[in-house]
């Protein structure tokens, strides 16, 4: 049963983590994608932004999450948000929006985008360092242990306080973009823009306020996922490039400009991540009478290392882009 | 109505002003690193400066001439760099002499043979076999035989790396290296544009600058191959080494390979441009339908120049590490190695190989000078905080090259907007 549970801690927990990390990166990546028409190379940033934001407001008001009992740091999400909401719209005004005005190809905001990712890599690095650092400030991380009911599981299932954060909070973003998509006044708006910019204009719709709605709503669920991360494991100024793959693998996977489909592709790839960095040897061990030797000599039986796991995402792309290049949900925009 | 717009007419014998100011100013300021960092330093930037040319040439046809945006040119480079050091590094008698490279063989040989059968199974069909199973056959195959193999290698690289070290090199002559690395880099760039370059240009910004990541990642954690962070040197140059003929000089004879390497490229380069199959790459770049209705197959030209563009890359890269005579995985940073070459090329004039060049060694002065520079900047800003009362934290140094990050991004973001045709802009002949 200890196999069980070690499978249960390090595939079923670790990947719900990194899954739900990528689903909401890869949400925004695809509004983005769908409203704009461009990959949205920043985004990675924009997550460290939000997180550097709740760093700095966190070390500031180290006491504000006593009154609840939570962390300082997930009373402060919310007003990072909102920064980081600000800060996408500010960028869109500087930096996309006249070379959209210019009428200039997607590929060419490509790298307007990689240009922003340098800007803000280099301000957060400039302020924040370079090494990483905790965002439970005064807090203390809860570890919860949960004993399994079955005779002989000694080891318990491990899952940490911002795990289950993450889980509640993912749960209630999707849930609530779901609402705001589907019964919203500017959620259908989005849509229509989405499906038809020019129609959508000619039929009355405000372009531009959807153009800021959409990079509000990139802009809030990055904070959230860059937070969230951060408070899993720790704020790390360079986290943004190691997230940019597999968010964009999701977005693809999930069919681009598919809200929901980038969340089952956040998972996809996430769940994809942890199975192959998984030492199945561990799984076969109970059952090591019954099978041949050689099998079990070598010891390790996982897929890649864990220092080739971004091979993961990129052999889901590929795979994805020469089998379905719509993605598994038929996206709109190819 | 012989009323002829401006821009429609070819320019024809128009004293090139603009060109000899740039070129005259980046003379310029080459004249003056001489003179206050000596000739030895200078011309070791210089080199420099010429390998990220032909890396800049490389990135001006994907972009200029196809507008294609390869976001991964660092695991071009570091493919080159790699080969380069294989190739040309002294054989290691510990692992030649034992029966390990017999065993790598054998590794090998198992790794073409399961790479066959997984093959052989996709084909399946063709004798008869449901479609689904072929590919459910295919799939356990592959990941079967895939472990199989994965720990086959695992064996024979750990006994590498305990007894002999690392593999070693071939000690063959430099210019074998580059050969390969910039075919090694032309194949990995063939496999990617076979899977992206049918769609939208986004993806191929995306998987090049996944594979870039991946290169590094494996040269980096390949130790039994390159000895990972432990870093290999000295390579061997193609020319005579500082120690026989002195620094200035012998870097000043690096220098003259690679001129002349950038001369018969440009040249080349300038040939293809203005031959039919230039014409018809414009064409594409231009305007992709039309020239779809004009009976051309885009995906294949597409193919081409993306590959030709990796090439120079890969060569370029060699020519890096073979100068810098260290091959070192880690020292391949995205900022280096691929934003930097962007900034060259959009900066000196994409499409435009002149410009191009002229953007690679005016970036390149730049850059080097702004290492000193911010350090000195953020030294005064420390002293104008001191005197203030403001506490500066301890690792400076480190955060004011931060600062150079941002500079290369707000450069990209500036010149998209303001120049997007560059400085030295290509030259479109039309015939009104």
């Amino acid at each position: 049963m200890n196999e069980l549970v070690f499978f249960i801690n390090n595939v079923v927990i670790a990947g719900s983590v990194s899954g739900s990390i990528y689903a909401i990166g890869a949400v925004g990546v695809t509004l983005i994608f769908s409203i704009m028409r461009f990959a949205h190379f920043a985004h990675g940033d924009m997550m460290t932004f939000g997180a550097f934001m709740v760093l700095l407001l966190a070390t500031a008001f180290p006491a504000a999450g006593d009154a609840f009992g939570v962390p300082s740091a997930l009373v402060l999400l919310p007003l990072a948000m909102a920064l980081t909401a600000l800060l996408a719209v500010g960028i869109d005004k500087a930096f996309y929006k006249p070379l959209r005005a210019h009428g200039v190809k997607p590929i060419v905001l490509v790298i307007g985008s990689l240009g922003v990712t340098l800007m803000l890599q280099g301000l957060i690095r400039l302020f924040a360092g370079t090494s990483g650092q905790s965002l439970y400030i005064d807090d203390r991380k809860e570890i919860f242990r949960l004993a399994l009911p079955f005779e002989g599981a000694r080891a318990p299932v491990v899952i940490t306080e911002p795990q289950l954060y993450l889980f509640v909070i993912t749960l209630v973003a999707v849930i609530g973009l779901h609402v705001f998509l589907s019964r919203s006044r500017l959620g259908k708006a989005m849509r229509a823009m989405s499906d038809n910019p020019d129609l959508a204009q000619a039929s009355g719709i405000n372009t531009n306020t959807i153009v800021a709605v959409t990079w509000v709503i990139a802009g809030g669920l990055a904070a959230i996922a860059g937070t969230l991360l951060s408070l899993d494991v720790t704020f790390k100024p360079d986290l943004s490039f190691f997230l940019l793959l597999p968010i964009f693998a999701a977005a693809i996977v999930g069919g681009v400009g598919h809200p929901f489909g980038a969340v089952a592709g956040g998972f996809v790839v996430g769940f994809a991540e942890t199975l192959a960095v998984f030492n199945w040897s561990v799984l076969l061990r109970p059952f090591r009478d019954s099978l041949p030797s050689w099998l079990l000599e070598s010891g390790n039986l996982a897929f890649v290392g864990t220092e080739y796991k971004i091979v993961v995402p990129f052999f889901i792309l590929v795979v994805i882009l020469v089998w379905r290049p719509t993605g598994i949900f038929k996206g709109k925009v190819i | 109505m012989e009323t002829k717009r401006a821009d429609t007419v070819a320019a024809q014998s128009r004293f090139p002003l603009r060109e000899v100011l740039l070129f005259a100013a980046v003379l310029l300021a080459v004249l003056a690193v001489y003179a206050a960092m000596g000739p030895a330093y200078s011309t070791r930037m210089l080199v420099e400066a010429a390998c990220y040319a032909i890396l800049a040439l490389g990135l001006t046809i994907q972009w200029g001439y196809a507008g294609q945006f390869n976001a991964g040119v660092m695991g071009f480079v570091a493919l080159g760099g790699f080969c380069a050091m294989f190739f040309s590094f002294p054989i290691n008698p510990d692992f030649w002499e034992s029966e390990l490279p017999g065993e790598l063989g054998l590794a090998l040989l198992y790794m073409i043979a399961a790479v066959l059968v997984v093959f052989g199974a996709t084909r399946l069909d063709r004798i008869g076999v449901p479609k689904k199973l072929r590919t459910l056959l295919a799939v356990i195959l592959g990941l079967v035989l895939y472990l199989v193999v994965v720990n086959a290698f695992r064996g024979v690289t750990d006994q590498i790396e305990s007894r002999a070290g690392f593999v070693g090199g071939l000690g063959l002559p430099v210019g074998v290296g580059w050969v390969v690395g910039g075919a090694l880099a032309g194949g990995v760039g063939y496999f990617i544009g076979r899977v992206c370059l049918g769609l939208r240009s986004d993806y191929l910004a995306i998987a090049t600058l996944g594979i870039a990541e991946i290169i590094k990642a494996f040269l980096k954690n390949s130790d039994w191959l390159t000895r990972g962070t432990a870093t290999v040197s000295p390579l061997p140059w193609p020319v005579p080494g500082p120690a026989e003929v002195g620094f200035t000089l012998a870097r000043a004879l690096y220098l003259s390979v690679t001129a002349v390497m950038i001369a018969a490229i440009f040249f080349l380069l300038s040939r293809a441009y203005h031959a039919p199959w230039g014409r018809m790459i414009r064409a594409i770049r231009d305007n992709e339908i039309s020239a779809a209705a004009m009976g051309k197959d885009i995906n294949k030209r597409r193919l081409e120049i993306f590959v030709l563009g990796c090439i120079l890359m890969g060569i370029g890269g060699a020519a890096l590490a073979s100068f810098n005579s260290m091959f070192d995985p880690q020292g391949y940073l995205p900022l280096n190695h691929t934003f930097l070459v962007l900034v060259m090329v959009i900066l000196g004039g994409p499409g435009n190989n002149l410009g191009t060049i002229f953007g690679a060694v005016a970036v390149y002065i730049i850059w080097i000078m702004s290492a000193p520079m911010a350090l000195y900047l953020m030294d005064l800003a420390m002293a104008l905080g001191a005197g203030l009362g403001w506490e500066t934290p301890t690792n400076m140094d480190s955060r004011a090259l931060q600062a150079r990050v941002f500079v290369i991004g707000l450069l990209i973001t500036l010149v998209l907007r303001y120049a997007p045709k560059g400085l030295l802009p290509e030259k479109v002949r039309h015939h009104g």
